[in-house]
């Protein structure tokens, strides 16, 4: 787990569907994770929080939605292909705007452009559906020359799944782990000495809020296809917070503390709402008292990783 | 179209000047509060909605709107001093992310206690038997109530300047803002002026919260929307800039105003873009200093 973390997680997560309660909480988990870790790679490792990753998550989703369902794109690949593409052109505008401002402001710009976006989403119901949500997505079946198949089942889409994900961790490891990465870091632990070192921090920056973006749009446009609608839920604030309660959850700027976390919140949501309707007053309680008094979260108290800031 | 005689867009001003009353006195509290403590208060909303609904009680047990106006912004205050004193206070010293996050939490809380005690549908807050007829501005016709809302606003603000500016109390607070570790050595006790600020900020959210009920209701996400625009009031205003902070407001009041009146569909989303602009031409809001507090 310490040193091949990328093969650690394919053995947890080829063995997770098989101790969950159901198969489609495991998928959920999956995808909600790889939701985290996009946004952990902004807060845990450049210090950045951004209260707006909705925006991202929403284009990737609405992305590849609308490829499908009113493109009629019949490639899979090509669908999140334009959902990733979307997310990407989204984080680099928002990205340049909200980088304008460091610190406490950049929380608030990015809330207020994922508001925006919102809003827009809500408008352009002729493209989104509006109100009722993005519906008629039908999931190609993956073909790689002649050999075809289709992900209708709920097993194979998890494994699916698994592999698209793991491959993003992949990546993600790969990112922390180069010069780039290394600088991610230091700006989180000193912006200035990371300057008087020579680094142009506000375009790292601006990648880093890239890649970010992109990582939050791959999960969007994954949950589109384990959906097969888009709800207009998506691009609303409590999807941003959402990833912000799981992440702290389970151990910002931790590696797998993103999945951590995103599994603790799905089984805590699905136990706790079976018995209450006051979900959000359960974890929002939670949440004050992870703040309070585990900010390193679960993973992170766990293994005695940094605390994000 | 609308109706575009210059009654109309006289009236449409004067609505706009209500809105943005409701923004300052949001923007100026989360401004009070952030300039001092470097603290976000995230809760701002939630608090705006429990003046709402302790309106709602105190004009059903007291009977007077007017005692209930006084009333409801000092229990929110209060609140706002538990909240301090228990939840924000044991965060100083860390990230001023760490407050952010935790009142977010608290938001999350306040709004489903909200709803556990008072319904999901919301309530309805009459105006006072006094104000409930209009008024006649020589060009048309305006809810007293309304008029009400901008006077009670100007009095509050101009209040709020007099304290500051004319009392040794306001001194404190300006120099807290300016240079808390120099109003440290001078003997100042800082962390009794940061728990009279929270309060402070939190009653005036608890006054936009009664002031709105009249006229939207009270309802458990009454504060979600608002909090975010108050941030982008004070974002254009300029962080931590009390001065900043009315103008933005009254300002962007006024363009949603308008907007709602010419355009109504732009209406939700002009705030952001104007947003946008300030930021692209001037980095550090209409009257920010460049790096405070970054």
């Amino acid at each position: 787990m310490g040193r091949h973390p990328v093969v650690f997680f394919f053995v947890v997560f080829a063995i997770f569907p098989w101790v969950v309660p159901y198969k489609s909480l495991a998928a959920q988990v999956l995808i909600y994770g790889l939701f985290a870790l996009g946004f952990n790679l902004l807060y845990g490792y450049t210090g950045l929080l951004s209260f707006g990753s909705a925006a991202y998550w929403g284009l990737g989703a609405y992305g590849t939605g609308i490829a499908l369902a009113k493109l009629k794109v019949t490639s899979l690949w090509l669908a999140l292909g334009i959902g990733m593409a979307a997310a990407v052109v989204g984080g680099a505008l928002v990205g340049f705007f909200c980088l304008r401002r460091r610190g406490i402001y950049f929380a608030m710009l990015t809330l207020a452009f994922a508001q925006l976006l919102y809003f827009v989403g809500f408008h352009l119901a002729d493209w989104t559906g509006g109100d009722d949500g993005l519906r008629g997505i039908t999931v190609p079946a993956i073909t790689l020359g002649s050999w075809r198949l289709p992900l209708d089942r709920s097993v194979v889409f998890y494994y699916f799944t698994l592999v698209i994900v793991g491959l993003a961790v992949a990546a993600l490891k790969r990112i922390l782990d180069s010069p780039f990465g290394a600088v991610l870091q230091a700006i989180r632990e000193n912006a200035d000495r990371a300057t008087a070192c020579g680094y142009d921090i506000s375009r790292i920056k601006h990648l880093s809020f890239v890649f970010y973006a992109l990582f939050c749009g791959l999960a969007g446009a994954l949950d589109a296809l384990r959906l097969t609608v888009v709800p207009i839920e998506s691009l609303h604030w409590s999807t941003s917070g959402q990833v912000v309660i799981m992440t702290l959850l389970g151990g910002a700027g931790t590696f797998f503390g993103p999945f951590v976390g995103a599994a603790t919140y799905l089984v805590l949501e699905d136990a706790i709402s079976v018995w209450t309707e006051s979900w959000p007053l359960a974890i929002g309680a939670i949440f004050m008292a992870f703040v309070l008094f585990l900010p390193k979260g679960i993973w992170g108290t766990l293994t005695g990783g940094f605390h994000g800031r | 179209m609308p109706d575009l005689s210059l009654a109309a867009l006289a009236a449409q001003v004067f609505t706009g000047l209500v809105l943005g009353g409701i923004f300052v006195l949001l923007a100026v509290g989360l401004s009070l509060i952030f300039g001092l403590m470097t603290v976000v208060n995230f809760s701002h909303g939630a608090l705006y909605m429990l003046g709402a609904y302790f309106g709602f009680v105190l004009i059903g047990r007291t009977g007077s709107f007017f005692v209930a106006l006084v009333l409801a912004p000092l229990l929110v205050g209060a609140f706002g001093l538990l909240v301090e004193r228990f939840l924000i206070r044991p965060l100083y010293g860390r990230s001023p992310d760490d407050p952010l996050l935790l009142t977010f939490g608290l938001s999350l809380v306040l709004v489903e206690v909200a709803r556990l005690i008072w319904g999901k549908i919301g309530v309805t807050l009459d105006p006072p038997a006094a104000l409930a007829g209009a008024v006649n501005l020589g060009f048309t016709y305006f809810p007293s109530y309304r008029l009400f809302v901008i006077a009670v606003t100007a009095i509050v603000l101009v209040g709020l300047w007099l304290f500051l500016e004319k009392t040794n109390v306001g001194l404190v607070i300006r120099a807290g803002s300016r240079d808390p570790m120099m109003v440290k050595a001078l003997g100042f006790d800082v962390g009794r002026i940061w728990f009279l600020v929270f309060g402070i900020g939190t009653g005036l959210a608890g006054l936009a919260g009664i002031l709105a009920g009249p006229m939207r209701g009270a309802y458990a996400e009454m504060g979600v929307t608002i909090i975010i625009e108050s941030f982008v009031v004070v974002v254009v205003g300029g962080m931590g800039s009390l001065l900043g902070a009315v103008i933005s407001g009254l300002l962007i009041g006024q363009i949603v105003g308008l907007t709602t009146f010419f355009a109504p569909k732009l209406a939700e989303i002009i705030v952001f873009i104007f947003m946008a602009l300030v930021l692209l031409f001037r980095p550090s809001g209409l009257l920010g200093e460049a790096g405070l507090l970054e």
